[in-house]
């Protein structure tokens, strides 16, 4: 019995040393899908994330109607016809749904890669170079961070007349600061590292040393920002359309289309015109984020497994 | 300095660095770390310079002023007697000189991104500065990796799968891929495992031999110091207080400071306790503010009222001392 526990024991270090051996050979693409995968809750929100946006990439092909057309009877409520029902003028609301979908995501993406490029930058530059430029760069951050951005956003949704574009541009402009912090903080200690120095030392060019020494072992942190940031565009345009500076009609997206939902008697006798955009907003920012918690995970340099 | 028609390939003089502390509500300068004040030294042609001390005295500062990772506060540094700040303000000139100061560093740990492999760590510099063509890179980091003792399958991994003396050997092979002629080694050795430290001690002086190079060789520890090194300079608080031939100082050092470092090398044989060491006493002076007249009085065993306001000078022709005391034959005999 003892010698067949021990025989046991000794069998599953073995196991484990193999696991070991096979670990330090895998490149680290493999080391982050493995540990990713180990989140099962992202994994699963990666497959629903991946049905939405695939959904709302072959809007024109899935959608049974056009948007904008006047296809049923008004405020129609749900049938083999129309799915989802019709809203108040008739229009399908499943095929408004597809093609809301694609501009939320468009909006949140663009948004996010405006902001994340500005930060970016903006943190390399104040984090690298230290001084005079970081003290400037860093106070406008917090000037940008303290303002109440929803009235930000709203006087510059009323200036520049509120359109797809617009949205763009104002939620990419406000969003940065966050990335521009971390990026900084990274950059500070990066540049103390004895990887630079010895690169300085080699005489590697700025550009070599910013761009593909310091940015690459930043690339983690902030992607694993850049979702929360993107979850947050996302909300963001609901919200700013919902209040009408945002996408406009007869443009469809996830928030204009609950701007209906305004009205009591919409909310208590047509659920299907407000349920489906509001639930589908809830679960792309819900799956976004547990996407971004398991890559900050699955990132993780200092995780050794 | 025995042969006056050599010109020395580094030569420092009355190198000062300062680091300013600041503080107060209204930031401002408050003080001065004088991490290194006043050195002079230089270092001949295929020749290594010990640099030992306490840490926290400097030693690594004057390493970096050499690879020009800084600039001194004061006081020059010639490369093969072109003065260093001269040289960097012509750019062309400065292209030239950069790979040929190049440094190995004391973490091996951080010394390499940890986000490439070796290939990319070692063939990156080379491409950029001509050292080597696309279709040749890849034989002259095989023959580097060889020369350091590393074979070839090791270019497609990335640091983390290496132990510290592996990373240390890679680190030594970036600065050597430079084709350099002066390498700072900032503690190489102190991260190691002591069974890993001859290794690369070993390693260091073939290098040094095979290749003619010059090394400034930083470290704490008198015993590997020494084992490298041809020369020796013992610094404390900023400050060379012996210089010269490395047998000579370690067989007879003159100054109190290096004797008492002497005393601390432990000795593997337990009869030695009972011979009763003298060991330093106190902590190491504060940089920002540091005793008057000799540095060392405060510690001293043999410092007189004269040596609380004179500040001793280095004295000497080949074996340097700055210290008034200088301690006789008679008194060093007992350490053998």
């Amino acid at each position: 019995m003892i010698s067949n526990d021990t025989d046991r024991k000794f069998m599953k270090q073995a196991k484990g040393l193999r696991r070991k051996a096979d670990i330090s050979s895998e490149s680290y693409i493999q080391t982050v899908i493995r540990r990713f995968r180990r989140h099962h809750l992202a994994a699963v929100s990666l497959i629903v994330l991946g049905v939405i946006v695939l959904a709302a990439l072959l809007a024109p092909v899935i959608a049974p109607y056009d948007p904008n057309e006047i296809a049923g009877p008004f405020g129609g409520a749900p049938s083999k016809e129309f799915w989802l029902g019709t809203d108040q003028i008739g229009r399908d609301v499943l095929s408004r749904l597809l093609y809301a979908t694609r501009i939320s995501l468009l909006v949140g993406v663009m948004a996010t890669v405006i902001s994340t490029v500005i930060g970016v930058i903006l943190g390399l530059i104040a984090g690298y170079f230290g001084g005079v430029a970081d003290m400037i760069i860093m106070r406008f951050t917090d000037m940008v961070m303290s303002f109440p951005y929803i009235l930000l956003v709203l006087v510059a949704a009323a200036i520049f007349k509120p359109g797809l574009w617009n949205i763009i541009l104002i939620l990419g402009f406000v969003d940065w600061p966050g990335i521009a912090r971390l990026v900084r903080g990274n950059v500070l200690n990066l540049r103390e590292t004895n990887f630079i120095k010895g690169n300085i030392v080699a005489g590697m060019p700025l550009r070599h040393i910013l761009f593909s020494e310091i940015l690459p072992n930043t690339v983690a942190p902030i992607l694993v920002y850049a979702t929360s940031v993107l979850a947050l565009s996302i909300l963001d345009e609901a919200a700013l359309s919902f209040l009408g500076q945002g996408v406009q009609p007869p443009e469809a997206s996830l928030g204009n289309m609950l701007n209906g939902a305004q009205s009591l008697t919409v909310l208590t006798t047509q659920p299907w015109l407000w349920i489906p955009p509001g639930l589908l907003i809830v679960v792309i920012v819900m799956a976004i984020n547990f996407i971004g918690d398991a890559l900050r995970d699955a990132l993780d340099p200092n995780s050794g497994r | 300095m025995l042969d006056e028609n050599k010109v020395p390939l580094i030569q420092v003089e009355d190198m000062k660095k300062y680091y300013p502390v600041k503080g107060g509500i209204i930031t401002h300068t408050t003080g001065h770390v004088k991490a290194v004040d006043g050195v002079s030294f230089s270092i001949m042609r295929g020749e290594t310079l010990g640099l030992v001390g306490e840490s926290g005295c400097g030693k690594s500062t004057i390493g970096r002023q050499l690879v020009g990772l800084e600039t001194p506060t004061e006081g020059r540094i010639y490369y093969n007697g072109c003065e260093l700040e001269e040289i960097r303000k012509n750019k062309k000139e400065m292209e030239r000189i950069r790979t040929k100061l190049q440094m190995v560093f004391q973490d091996p740990y951080s010394s390499l991104n940890p986000r490439k492999h070796i290939y990319e760590i070692l063939a990156q510099p080379m491409l950029y500065h001509h050292i080597s063509e696309k279709s040749t890179v890849e034989q002259d980091i095989i023959k580097i990796l060889d020369m350091v003792g590393l074979p070839r399958t090791v270019l497609g991994r990335y640091p983390h799968e290496f132990s510290g003396g592996q990373r240390q050997r890679i680190g030594i092979a970036k600065a050597l891929s430079l084709n350099p002629e002066f390498i700072v080694c900032d503690e190489p050795v102190s991260a190691l495992d002591v069974s890993i430290q001859a290794q690369i001690l070993n390693l260091l002086k073939d290098l040094q031999k095979e290749l003619g190079l010059t090394l400034l060789f930083v470290g704490h520890g008198l015993g590997a110091v020494n084992y490298v090194s041809d020369k020796i300079a013992v610094m404390y608080l900023g400050r060379i207080v012996e210089y010269g031939e490395a047998k000579e100082i370690f067989n007879h050092p003159k100054h109190p400071y290096t004797r008492a470092l002497l005393e601390a090398v432990p000795v593997p044989d337990p009869k030695e306790k009972k011979r009763g060491r003298k060991l330093l006493q106190g902590e190491i002076g504060s940089s920002m503010n540091p005793p008057e007249g000799c540095r060392f009085h405060p510690r001293c065993p043999y410092a007189s009222e004269r040596c609380e306001t004179e500040a001793p000078v280095l004295k000497g022709s080949v074996h340097m001392t700055a210290c008034p005391v200088v301690l006789s034959g008679t008194e060093v005999a007992s350490h053998g």
